[in-house]
């Protein structure tokens, strides 16, 4: 499949020209289904462009979209880039999240972004507009799926994003946080083509596949996989609401059945939910043969999983070779490597001792204790180089573990309005992932982390985040809370773990500060905590400068519950 | 065996919030403040359906059909009878 050169905006607008009939989104949002043409998409697009023009937005402004999954959503985003403005997505304000929370990472991110404008439902839009701090510096406020809006054709050839440079920004994409300064990585529409010009062969996509994807826009896989690249290649895309998807994970399995689906993206941790999450009666009569590749992307691989989710679904036509494998991140678009397409995703089998002790992939015989199972991330993309680095920057050889570097022609442009960010995640043209891992026989592995970074279900969280908002607990000794992850074997993702030294003056009844606790986490943040240990002033391990040891409290923490680091 | 309360309070302790089954306050909410998250919700409902022969509809899995420990009990014994 060939991609043009241009802008995203030009590429969708040549498919409005050629096939404007054709369906580029289903919708299954509310147990019902819509389904919207090229032309339905476009003309949204164009009405959000008009209106954001209206409302003062120029070329080259962020315009941030808060709405809920839907095609309000997918109109508001195509249509800033239509404007050439730059879209991006961030969470909407949920019920369980605290209005105050919620308030106080917009206001950090918009003090870093500058948006022209918010979109959201009339309601966050109203509460936002009065309450929000930086409301000031916003040029407007819009209300995004008001009933009866009007939208009016805009004259297409004013619109910038049909004409601007290759080179300008098509969008951001946020990684969550609140504490510290916020990342938007910002991606040119050339490093997009590029991306997806690259990644299209590597999955054999073609305008007959069909994608079927839950995945929230607001990440990296979502956005990419689970949207841009299927509506600017044609192929078909069948969405769903992640809110539904936790609550009946099977719609994703009926939405591939009935619609002939042929690939999707999960995050680990959906492979054990699907495997033991969904009663024998909403699988009967499942067909999933057309499912030719299930993509587990965005947080560690598990073989495990893998095993779960084939051994359920296997009697209802999963393919055998459908399991497959991706490493991806936001500062490359998204895709770096791709395994298994076609055929089997490959299993390391290495000595478990060694590859601990001195970070060396040595592959052994026999599945017992003392080997461990590495699940390939496949095989570079063509336009992507990947190195392995020791400590000091030096490259390193085959099966040696050192932090993964990536260089390729689709990287960020960069984050968005933090030059000091920018400079020092890219050194020499080379993007350094925080990710350890190594190579063997042309393929990718990944191992651990270099970073203190979470991954909770696919999503990226900050321990620093958590830490901020336990803090502010009455009870909690400020200043003395320790987060890190630990992996749930049967979640098959990482958990948020808090240690907390409770402050004896203040006199609260355990259980009462474990609740408020785990409360103040829920409503602040996209998580829920885990386990959760409250300590004395003796517990918290502490260095000889007196900071709280993340790895050293997480190692005590592990040895006290029976569990090897 | 127990009775229902007793039962959903041993598996909310147990499986959502980590602490005694006595000390879950009767009128704490728990799905309006996340304390159990969607992911937990698909699992309690199937604890329900199992344990208890009561069926909770996935539409149903949300605070305006129950939020705290005394109302999912009501639901569920409502549902057995």
């Amino acid at each position: 499949m060939s991609l043009p050169a241009g802008t995203l905006p030009q590429v969708l607008f040549d498919r409005y020209r050629t096939s404007p009939e054709q369906t580029a989104v289903v919708l299954r949002l509310n147990k019902g289904e819509s389904t919207l043409t090229v032309r339905q998409l476009v003309d949204g697009a164009l009405g959000y462009a008009a209106r954001l023009r209206q409302a003062g937005v120029v070329p080259g402004e962020v315009v941030i979209a808060l709405l809920p999954p839907g095609a309000e959503l997918l109109h508001a985003f195509l249509g800033a880039m239509f404007l050439g403005a730059v879209p991006s997505i961030l969470p909407f304000l949920t019920e369980k999240l605290d209005p105050q929370r919620y308030r106080e990472s917009l206001d950090s991110l918009i003090s870093v972004t500058r948006p022209a404008a918010l979109i959201a439902e009339p309601n966050l839009a109203d509460m936002l507009r009065t309450q929000l701090a930086h409301a000031g510096e916003v040029k407007a406020m819009l209300a995004g799926g008001a009933p009866g809006l009007q939208l009016r054709p805009v004259d297409t050839a004013t619109l910038e994003g049909l004409r601007g440079s290759p080179d300008s920004l098509a969008l951001l994409q946020h990684s969550s946080g609140t504490t510290g300064l916020q990342k938007g990585v910002a991606l040119s529409h050339r490093a997009i083509l590029r991306q997806l010009a690259a990644y299209a062969p590597a999955l054999g996509l073609t305008p007959s596949d069909i994608i079927v994807s839950w995945l929230p826009l607001y990440h990296d896989m979502g956005l990419i996989a689970g949207f841009l690249m299927p509506v600017l290649t044609g192929a078909k895309l069948v969405l769903l609401s992640p809110f539904e998807w936790a609550r009946a994970p099977w719609t994703l399995l009926r939405a591939v059945s009935e619609h002939g689906g042929t690939l999707a993206w999960l995050p680990n941790f959906a492979y054990n939910f699907c495997a033991t999450r969904i009663p024998d009666r909403e699988l009967n009569g499942l067909d999933l043969s057309s499912w030719r590749a299930v993509i587990n992307c965005s947080e560690p691989m598990v073989a495990e999983s893998h095993r779960l989710f084939a051994s359920r679904l296997r009697p209802f036509g999963l393919r055998e070779t459908a399991l497959a494998t991706c490493y991806a991140m936001a500062e490359n678009v998204f895709a770096v490597t791709q395994g298994g397409i076609d055929r089997p995703v490959r299993l390391d089998r290495v000595d478990r001792e060694l590859l601990v002790k001195e970070g060396r992939a040595v592959p052994a015989g026999g599945a017992d204790r003392r080997t461990t199972e590495v699940v390939s991330a496949g095989e570079p993309l063509a336009n992507c180089e990947v190195l392995v680095l020791s400590p000091d920057g030096s490259p390193l050889p085959n099966r040696q573990i050192g932090e993964l570097a990536l260089r390729s022609d689709c990287m960020l442009t960069g984050y968005f309005n933090r030059p000091d960010a920018t400079a020092s995640a890219l050194r020499d043209g080379w993007y350094l992932t925080g990710d350890l891992g190594y190579l063997a026989e042309g393929e990718v592995f990944i191992t651990g982390r270099k970073k203190d970074l979470m991954i909770v279900g696919g999503k990226n969280i900050y321990p620093q985040d958590i830490e901020y908002l336990i803090n502010q607990v009455p009870g909690v000794h400020p200043g003395r809370v320790v987060v890190f992850g630990l992996f749930n074997e049967s979640m098959g993702t990482e958990e948020p773990a808090a240690v907390v030294e409770v402050d004896p003056a203040a006199r609260v009844e355990a259980n009462r500060l474990g609740l408020a606790i785990r409360e103040a986490v829920a409503t602040g943040s996209e998580v829920t905590l885990g386990p959760l240990k409250l300590v004395d002033e003796r517990w918290l391990v502490k260095t000889s400068s007196g900071k709280i040891a993340r790895g050293a409290n997480r190692e005590k923490l592990l040895s006290e519950l029976g569990r090897e680091a | 065996m127990g009775t229902t309360e007793e039962r959903l309070r041993a598996y909310l302790a147990a499986n959502c919030l980590h602490m005694p089954p006595d000390e879950i306050p009767l009128d704490q909410p728990l799905l309006s403040t996340g304390l159990v998250d969607s992911f937990h919700l698909v699992e309690l409902a199937i604890f329900i359906e199992t344990e208890l022969g009561v069926r909770i509809d996935d539409t149903e899995l949300n605070s305006g059909t129950f939020d705290t420990l005394a109302q999912l009990t009501v639901l569920v014994e409502q549902r057995q009878s």
